[in-house]
């Protein structure tokens, strides 16, 4: 049996142009939706599969504030058994905050006799992107930890991670308890089904206070990359257009005048 | 003192090790001529020529740990080799390129040396480090559709610096290296997450996308997993590679290792032909940086269409077969000519 953590955050949900707020610190959340990044939902999908496979349970976690409920309750929709959001101002967080947090929250379990045994987080945050939280949180809670991983089984106390390297694909395995941060590709994520959604509706979302001293990010502000004019040029319509278009490729030198 | 933790390949340092050194190289030039030590990591058959390499790149020293220990990759056990040469030299910048390697070797120097870590950087604002006033950066952040100007509070500061947002520069007079090669000590502790066993994959192709001179990439405009065989087509006559957006990894229609994007390959081809493709912010977070972008689009007003440089207007299930046409008809037009003359 295996106790799987998995930890998320609320990002914004961003397909074309961001808008930032007035203070730079942020962006404009007026004109967005929020979701997870494509690494969580992975994380929360093989936090899932492990936790069925092996007879254990799904924890979801998110440090954050009370508007990070709906991403919760996706991944309680979609088989995660409980869900517990760390209060945290999440503006004043770096990524060293959000994992001493979630360390505390780990530690506590501790001294309630229960451990989790495996703790999954998504590589990197879809809008900070900062790859660091699950190293640093591995190294509070003294565990072997593993990054870039896109497919866990854990069988006999040990999780066996694999992961594409540079030339190949790489091997890992760790003695539980371990830490590993995915990356999308190796699993997709389910839908969730009506009596999920149902159940996750009318779950109880816990909520710990976070007892942690913000370092902070160190961001100055944010800024937006200088507006390009469009300088398309039209090579035609339609497959009259083929030869102008092989007529660039000769041009960059990918094809012999 | 900056020091550079440096990947390798069969080809020598790895082209965003590179991008990495030619960022370091010019902070240390606006510092005054500070010296850029390089550490590499790991069994290297060619470590002269990579020496080499890196002499042109502005490294003064190289560092080569190299023995048992670290003959197979252990981040834990790595980092600990890089924060040891770090300490040593008392270097306050370390760095490395925002690879998936590089990014975990730079997450545990950080927490190791109790450091701030900046991810993907893109600019250095301010040159000095913890002399009353830290490093200024600027960094790519929402999968490079914004940036953030942060201010990194500790020595070292740590870096990795964003893939293909640098264009590489050697020194004028490069002189050779020192090369110091030696076999550090690491703990059991460091080593209870290192690879055990590799598997090969028959087809490369997220390598083969990485390094490609031409990619042809195909969206939701595709239509279907059938609708690729003509995007396949071309891709062979370029001798190119195929990438994809997410949508079409989700869809199931191609194989995840293809997607270029934010959580996908990032690739800087010298052409990218993006066919039926919206261009969505986390897919040209992946294509941004090809040297020429030619989209070809059902849609004028497509994001890709505007932001590309050429543009091909209409269907591209007629238009890719016209191209795959015009290439073999100039080929044997060539051919022909040839063998007359």
């Amino acid at each position: 049996m295996a106790d799987v953590l998995v930890c998320i955050k609320r990002v914004p949900e961003i397909s074309g142009q961001v808008a930032l707020s007035d203070d730079e610190q942020s962006v404009d959340a007026r004109h967005v939706g929020f979701t997870v990044s494509a690494h969580d939902a992975c994380a929360v999908e093989l936090a899932t599969q492990v936790a069925g496979a092996t007879g254990g349970n799904a924890t979801v976690l998110t440090v954050g504030q009370e508007d990070a409920t709906p991403q919760l309750r996706d991944a309680l929709a979609v088989g995660c058994a409980r869900a517990i959001r760390v209060d945290a101002p999440t503006e004043t967080y770096g990524p060293a905050d959000v994992a001493a947090a979630i360390s505390q929250v780990v530690r506590t379990n501790e001294t309630e006799g229960s451990t989790y045994d495996l703790i999954l987080l998504g590589n990197d945050a879809a809008d900070t992107g900062d790859f660091q939280v699950g190293v640093r949180l591995a190294y509070a809670l003294d565990r072997p930890v593993v990054t870039g991983i896109k497919m866990v089984t854990v069988a006999d106390g040990v999780v066996v991670a694999q992961g594409d390297g540079p030339n190949a694909i790489e091997v890992f395995e760790l003695s539980l308890p371990a830490v590993v941060a995915v990356m999308e590709g190796g699993v997709e994520p389910r839908y969730p089904s009506v009596p999920g959604r149902m159940k996750a509706k009318r779950a109880t979302i816990e909520t710990v206070e976070a007892g942690v001293r913000p370092v902070g990010s160190g961001r100055v502000r944010l800024k937006l990359p200088p507006e390009k004019p469009s300088l398309v040029e039209i090579l035609g319509a339609g497959e009259a257009a083929a030869p102008a278009l092989v007529d660039v490729l000769v041009k960059a030198g990918v094809v012999p005048g | 003192m900056i020091l550079v933790f440096v990947e390798t390949d069969a080809h020598g340092a790895t082209e965003t090790s590179q991008e990495t050194l030619t960022v370091a190289r010019d902070l240390a030039s606006r510092r005054g001529d500070d010296p850029v030590h390089a550490v590499v990591v790991g069994p290297d058959p060619d470590l002269a020529a990579v020496a080499d390499q890196l002499g042109a790149l502005g490294v003064e020293t190289v560092h080569h740990a190299e023995g048992n220990q670290v003959a197979e990759y252990a981040a834990a056990a790595w980092a600990a080799t890089v924060v040891d040469v770090a300490r040593s030299l008392s270097a306050d910048v370390v760095a490395a390129a925002g690879s998936p390697r590089g990014s975990e070797i730079m997450a545990h120097v950080a927490t190791r040396m109790d450091a701030v870590m900046a991810a993907n950087v893109v600019a250095i604002d301010t040159v000095t480090v913890d002399r009353g006033e830290p490093l200024v950066v600027t960094r790519q952040v929402m999968g490079g559709s914004a940036f953030e100007e942060m201010r990194v509070a500790s020595s070292p500061a740590v870096l990795t610096v964003a893939g293909h947002a640098t264009e590489i520069r050697t020194i004028d007079a490069p002189s050779p290296p020192s090369v110091h090669a030696f076999e550090p000590t690491v703990s059991g502790t460091d080593l209870r997450a290192r690879v055990v066993r590799t598997e090969q994959v028959e087809r490369d192709d997220s390598a083969a996308l990485a390094g490609a001179r031409v990619v042809v990439g195909g969206g939701r405009g595709v239509g279907s997993a059938d609708g690729f065989s003509d995007l396949l087509e071309l891709t062979q006559l370029l001798g190119g590679a195929l990438g994809v957006t997410r949508v079409v990894t989700s869809l199931g229609w191609r194989p995840h290792h293809e997607q270029v994007g934010q959580t996908g390959s990032r690739i800087a081809p010298d052409v990218y032909i993006a066919c039926g493709i919206s261009g969505a912010i986390q897919h040209w977070a992946g294509c941004q940086s090809a040297k020429t972008i030619i989209a070809i689009n059902a849609d004028p007003d497509a994001p890709m269409v505007t932001k590309a440089h050429y543009a091909v207007i209409g269907d591209l299930h007629e238009i890719v077969p016209a191209i795959n046409d015009e290439l073999r008809r100039r080929r044997t037009g060539a051919e022909n000519s040839t063998s007359i003359t």
